[in-house]
């Protein structure tokens, strides 16, 4: 199925859940409400025609220390059997929670908790969020902007 | 408070204790730590813990050119240093929209499938090792050479060649490498593919030690976001040069094997398989390969020719200006997957108009892979731990970044 035929999909399904769409290079992105994320996930994965079956990765990006919302959290979705892909986004603020999406697809687990570790992005229900990569007591979230390349304490 | 009466009356024949294996184990790959949950010899619960090796290599490289992130990307997964090399620059080409000359590609497809067939081999010795067949290691490790020798001498470097560049390849392939190339594929067809088989595929030990071992199926691979050789072992036909072609991977003719087993024998015989059909690649390139430059036709941003920067003014203005400022990138955002020797490897560029990615994500195979490992070994004995994490071929650069 086309970007054109999904987004369409989609937009008759979630119309005032979607914030924003674009399309660059070939590549699909909708950005959707936090709290409408699981429900937009859910629908991809058992749409039949969409299948989104397969999560390729969850990750963030900061878009600044004055935006707001700060941050972007993006899902690369994928489907095998159809062989297509969607990216998702929502935006949030440091202290506003994403649903965790570890319910729709297992493979989340660990792709929130890296988000969570370098970005501080809370995901609400998530089974197990604690830092991944940095250590347990670490402090700081080193891929936001404001954090520098040598860390805080050189 | 209540728990911990429970756990003291218990019997001290069925209390459970917890192991921790690693992160120094030499059969975790690294430096992965694995904290397993006993009860008896058997693996009720297990808990993967990693980041040991984390690098910031994502941080880093939003302070780095486009052209100097190329050299981050091989340190990652540097088992295949010229596949990372290659999702790299192929997400910052469909940024540029670059056209890249048709000898470019042929021989970046011949480097990235000669890596996999060294990255294959490197696992090949390892799992054999880890499961008692020794012999296989030198063997293993002998064909990896060889593709080094053949790396080292299109670039200068063994482990990281860095060869691929944006818009093309760092230069042309020196005189008498395809031969090269050539005789390597024989050698490898006649002697090691056949030592392989007799030193594991004909193993009885080999056997009983991985066939119905860390079974997963087909669904639970794609919950857990498993790709590459270890979806193909579950029977899921899914591979990204086949689904999406890249680099002209269309024109190739190659088979994607599979296995219905789901097991670490499966997954065994889809690598060795593998091994087998990035040959048949290589062999296609070899005969195909056109003349003509390597280098797309876009001066600003590729790097002149050395002598030609040497002689013309506007090739070194334009080196000058490469190598001082770089190039800027047209704002946007873009994911681009290929498949490494591991599996699905992205790279997500988010670019806001300049020099240096705004973000750079990397979606690790063996990142995806390893999540899968408690659900893998639950149920098994402690030795059966060591035959499952080879089976998925984690490399803990690859995930930790």
């Amino acid at each position: 199925m086309d970007n054109q035929q999904q987004l369409e999909i989609l937009r008759d399904r979630f119309g005032p859940e979607i914030v924003e769409w674009k399309e660059q290079w070939g590549e699909l992105t909708v950005v959707v409400k936090p709290e409408a994320i699981v429900r937009v996930c859910e629908f991809l994965r058992d749409e039949p025609g969409l299948e989104y079956n397969f999560l390729s990765s969850v990750t963030g990006v900061d878009l600044g220390v004055d935006a707001n919302p700060r941050f972007e959290v993006v899902y690369h979705l994928y489907s095998i059997p159809q062989r297509h892909r969607i990216r998702l986004k929502v935006r949030v603020n440091e202290d506003q929670p994403v649903p965790t999406v570890t319910g729709v697809w297992k493979a989340a687990d660990w792709y929130e908790r890296e988000t969570y570790d370098f970005f501080g992005v809370t995901f609400e229900g998530h089974p197990n969020l604690r830092r991944i990569m940095m250590p347990d007591d670490y402090e700081g979230h080193p891929l936001r902007k404001d954090f520098p390349l040598r860390g805080y304490r050189r | 408070m209540s728990d911990v009466l429970t756990e003291v009356k218990k019997s001290p024949l069925d209390s459970e204790i917890v192991l921790n294996m690693g992160p120094q184990h030499p059969s975790t790959h690294g430096v992965l730590r694995v904290l397993l949950k006993l009860d008896g010899e058997r693996i009720v619960h297990a808990e993967c813990e990693i980041g040991y090796l984390h690098t910031g290599m994502e941080k880093l490289a939003e302070y780095k050119k486009y052209n100097h992130v190329i050299t981050i990307t091989d340190r990652m997964d540097y088992l295949n240093s010229t596949g990372n090399n290659l999702g790299f620059v192929l997400a910052v080409e469909k940024m540029l929209q670059l056209d890249i000359p048709p000898r470019a590609q042929v021989i970046r497809v011949m480097l990235t499938e000669l890596q996999r067939i060294a990255s294959h081999s490197v696992w090949i010795a390892t799992h054999g090792l880890e499961i008692g067949a020794m012999t296989l290691f030198f063997y293993g490790f002998r064909v990896r050479e060889a593709v080094l020798q053949l790396i080292e001498a299109v670039c200068g470097g063994r482990m990281m060649p860095s060869y691929f560049r944006i818009g093309g390849l760092a230069r042309d392939i020196p005189d008498g490498w395809t031969q090269r190339v050539r005789d390597f594929c024989d050698d490898f067809e006649t002697q090691a593919l056949k030592e392989f088989d007799t030193l594991l595929t004909e193993n009885p030990i080999f056997r009983k030690r991985t066939e119905g071992v860390g079974v997963i199926s087909a669904e639970e691979a794609i919950q857990w976001g498993m790709s590459g050789p270890c979806l193909r072992g579950s029977g899921v036909a899914h591979d990204i040069r086949r689904a999406h072609p890249y680099s002209g991977y269309e024109t190739y003719d190659f088979d994607i094997p599979t296995r219905p087993e789901g097991d670490v024998w499966a997954r065994y015989l889809v690598r060795v398989e593998e091994m087998r059909q990035s040959l048949r690649i290589v062999r296609q390139a070899v005969e195909k390969l056109p003349s003509g430059p390597v280098k797309a036709d876009a001066p600003r941003i590729v790097l002149p020719d050395r002598h030609k920067m040497k002689t013309q003014m506007d090739a070194l203005i334009y080196h000058f200006l490469l190598v001082s400022d770089g190039f800027p990138v047209p704002a946007g955002e873009v994911y681009q997957p290929i498949e490494s020797a591991r599996g699905e490897l992205g790279f997500y560029i988010v670019s806001d108009g300049g020099p240096k990615p705004y973000r750079m994500h990397v979606r690790a195979p063996s990142f995806a892979n390893l999540q899968a490992l408690p659900k893998l070994i639950e149920g098994h004995l402690i030795a059966d731990v060591v035959a499952i994490i080879g089976s998925i071929d984690i490399v803990l650069g690859d995930i930790d970044r």
